[in-house]
């Protein structure tokens, strides 16, 4: 005869409703953990998308994902040259606000040259840039559908394509274009003064320059004598796609990530304390029916196996329901909750650890409950 | 029926609470001698020890002094001699509370096969030994309901039937009946008599109820913890 479920059985309800509830906390431990995750994979989603070997920057800047990065556009010739080079595009970044039909939508412009690397990945949904001046190729989450036209600066461009998990660090989704297009947008965008200099024919040079050359590598070639040589050119700097990446990482996104890690370390605290506090509460609630237990002869086998049982059975339901909340949630937040079936396991153990060290409490006071408090009424 | 085998032998059995200033000697040096088939009854005002007694009996609280046997096997002897006392209780001794504490999470027929299902039987057989003594004990029809929603008398009924489940042959009683009206408490006595006759066991009641006296084979009157003769 399983006590545990029929005690479980008897007061259904209150049982399903702390589930419930611990269920709630879980999908806030889900959901942090899976919004740590994904803010780590989608600051680095914009670094990996070039799939490069190495980056050419500006000199004396850490690459335009953690400061301004400016180098002559025609840089991409020059080091498409080099030994040991398969292919270098010039890459051009900015953010950008635009309005599209009553909204304002923030956008991650990244220009491109097409055929080169730095262009979007995969398109789930129409094509990819063609020819022709001012298209598109915009992320899911922008919101714009293939067909739609938008101003951005002075021109109208036509969105062609959709891609998936294409944004900047903060969140940004991202749309591709061709790099002249997104050159001109930046002069049309640039500060009025700038604008005025470009006018009297002073400053021109500012609109041929680009914020990076990605750069592929043929199979075998040697990347630190490459990026050595890169260095060796006064205004340029080479990093190479690991040494851009702990950049982006160490420099961008740590803070935000220590404060949310921080902050899931307090929220794992919290839940443990809350199931402990369950489990005892459930378990103080029925010494008297513990004390029966003994009085009728009941071994301590039978009596620490319903307060396990029933710990195991609410840290489970509580577990699964989290998990099936955050399941039907997640594409609900504005940022990408990125759950690995590793971080799910170990929130599992942490569980299974936390029930077991809370029914350790309650077992320690059941048995030591006197058979003789059954009898007094 | 001729004298049955001794199932409660007591001797210079004594239990006080606290110590120095706030010393209560709840019981002083009890003999005490109980055989198969008899339905004892102690009797006393309240205070006098009838509950510390009847839990001493019952290896639920521990003597300070004396010995204690139970079915021809010594039990206690100034400390206890057995560790498995919870496994003497679930063979040897079936317990009748006043507020009758069943599980109220177990219906009554599990209830009855819960003690059952502790000694070891298989489930079915269990079962069929619970469905049996509530059906002799009048509340078979009731075996499926919870005890929240049983009557006292009910309640009290399906107690008795766990106590028995087991066939134990020391029952062991406090106030019984006092949630019982006298018709009832008198029906419920002559039960345990009869029981007591079947089972070859005996038992030992304490009780307060006058009208019914006559159902008890001797009467033992307790008085500041000590056994005063009627
Ligand atoms: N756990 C305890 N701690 C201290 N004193 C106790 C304890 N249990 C009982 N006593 C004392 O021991 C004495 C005997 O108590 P006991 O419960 O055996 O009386 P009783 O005859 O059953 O009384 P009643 O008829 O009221 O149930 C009383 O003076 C009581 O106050
Ligand atoms: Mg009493």
């Amino acid at each position: 005869m399983n006590l545990a479920l029929k005690d479980i059985r008897h007061g259904l309800f209150r049982f399903v409703l702390t589930c419930f509830g611990l269920g709630l906390l879980m999908t806030v431990v889900l959901a942090m953990i899976g919004i740590y995750n994904g803010l780590v994979s989608d600051a680095l989603a914009v670094v990996k998308a070039p799939a490069a070997d190495v980056w050419v920057v500006e000199a004396g800047t850490q690459g335009p994902f953690a400061e301004a990065s400016s180098i002559p556009a025609d840089t991409r010739n020059a080091v498409a040259r080099m030994p040991g080079v398969a292919e270098a595009g010039a890459i051009n970044y900015q953010n950008i606000e635009a309005p599209f039909q009553g909204r304002t939508l923030r956008l991650y412009v990244i220009g491109y040259e097409r055929g080169r690397p730095g262009g979007p990945q995969t398109i789930v949904a129409g094509r990819g840039i063609g020819t022709s001046h001012f298209e598109l190729v915009a992320d899911r989450k922008t919101g714009l559908a293939p067909g739609d036209t938008i101003r951005l600066g002075r021109n109208h461009f036509t969105v062609v394509g959709l891609v998936e998990g294409a944004m900047n660090s903060g969140g940004d989704p991202a749309v591709f274009m061709a790099l002249a297009d997104a050159m001109d947008l930046q002069t049309e965008l640039a500060p009025a003064d700038q604008r005025v200099q470009v006018a009297r024919g002073g400053g021109a040079v500012k609109s041929a320059s680009v914020a990076a050359v990605i750069v592929r590598v043929t199979p075998g070639a040697d990347v630190s004598l490459l990026t050595a040589t890169l260095r060796q050119w006064k205004h340029l700097a080479a990093l190479t796609q690991a040494e851009q990446e702990t950049i982006l990482l160490a420099s961008v996104v740590d803070k935000a990530r220590r404060q949310i890690g921080l902050f899931l370390g307090i929220l794992l605290t919290v839940s443990a304390v809350v199931i402990a506090l369950i489990i005892y509460t459930m378990t103080m609630e029925k010494l008297k029916q513990i004390a029966t237990l003994k009085l009728i002869g009941a071994p301590d086998r039978t009596i620490v196996g319903l307060i396990v049982q029933q710990a195991l059975i609410l840290g489970a339901s509580g577990w699964g329901i989290g998990l099936v909340l955050i399941l039907l949630v997640k594409d609900v937040f504005p940022r990408r909750v990125v759950l690995e079936p590793f971080n799910v396991g170990v929130l599992a153990a942490i569980i299974f650890v936390v029930c077991l060290a809370a029914s350790g409490l309650g077992v320690r006071a059941a048995l030591k409950v006197d058979p003789a408090t059954a009898l007094g009424s | 029926m001729a004298l049955g085998d001794v199932l409660v032998e007591v001797q210079g059995l004594a239990k006080h609470f606290g110590d120095g200033e706030t010393r209560v000697d709840a019981l002083r040096s009890v003999d005490l001698l109980v055989r198969a088939g008899e339905v004892i009854a102690l009797l006393g005002p309240s205070g006098s020890g009838k509950t510390t007694l009847l839990n001493m009996i019952g290896c639920i609280l521990d003597p300070s002094a004396g010995r204690v046997a139970l079915d021809g096997d010594p039990v206690f002897d100034g400390k206890w001699l057995r560790n498995d006392l919870r496994r003497l209780r679930l063979d040897k001794i079936g317990f009748i509370f006043q507020a009758h504490n069943l599980l109220p999470f177990l219906t009554a027929e599990e209830n009855v096969a819960v003690v059952l299902d502790l000694a070891g039987w298989p489930a079915e057989k269990g079962r069929a030994r619970a469905r049996e003594l509530l059906d002799y004990l009048e509340v078979g029809h009731r075996a499926k309901v919870k005890p929240a929603l049983l009557s006292g008398g009910e309640a009290q009924r399906v107690a008795i039937a766990r106590a028995l489940a087991n066939r134990p042959r020391i029952i062991l009683a406090d106030e019984p009946t006092a949630a019982l009206d006298s018709s009832r408490a008198q029906l419920v006595m002559d039960l345990l008599r009869k029981l007591a006759a079947e089972q070859e066991a005996c038992i030992i009641t304490v009780t307060h109820d006058e009208k019914i006296f006559d159902r008890f084979d001797r009467l033992i009157h307790l008085r500041d913890g000590h056994l005063v003769d009627a």
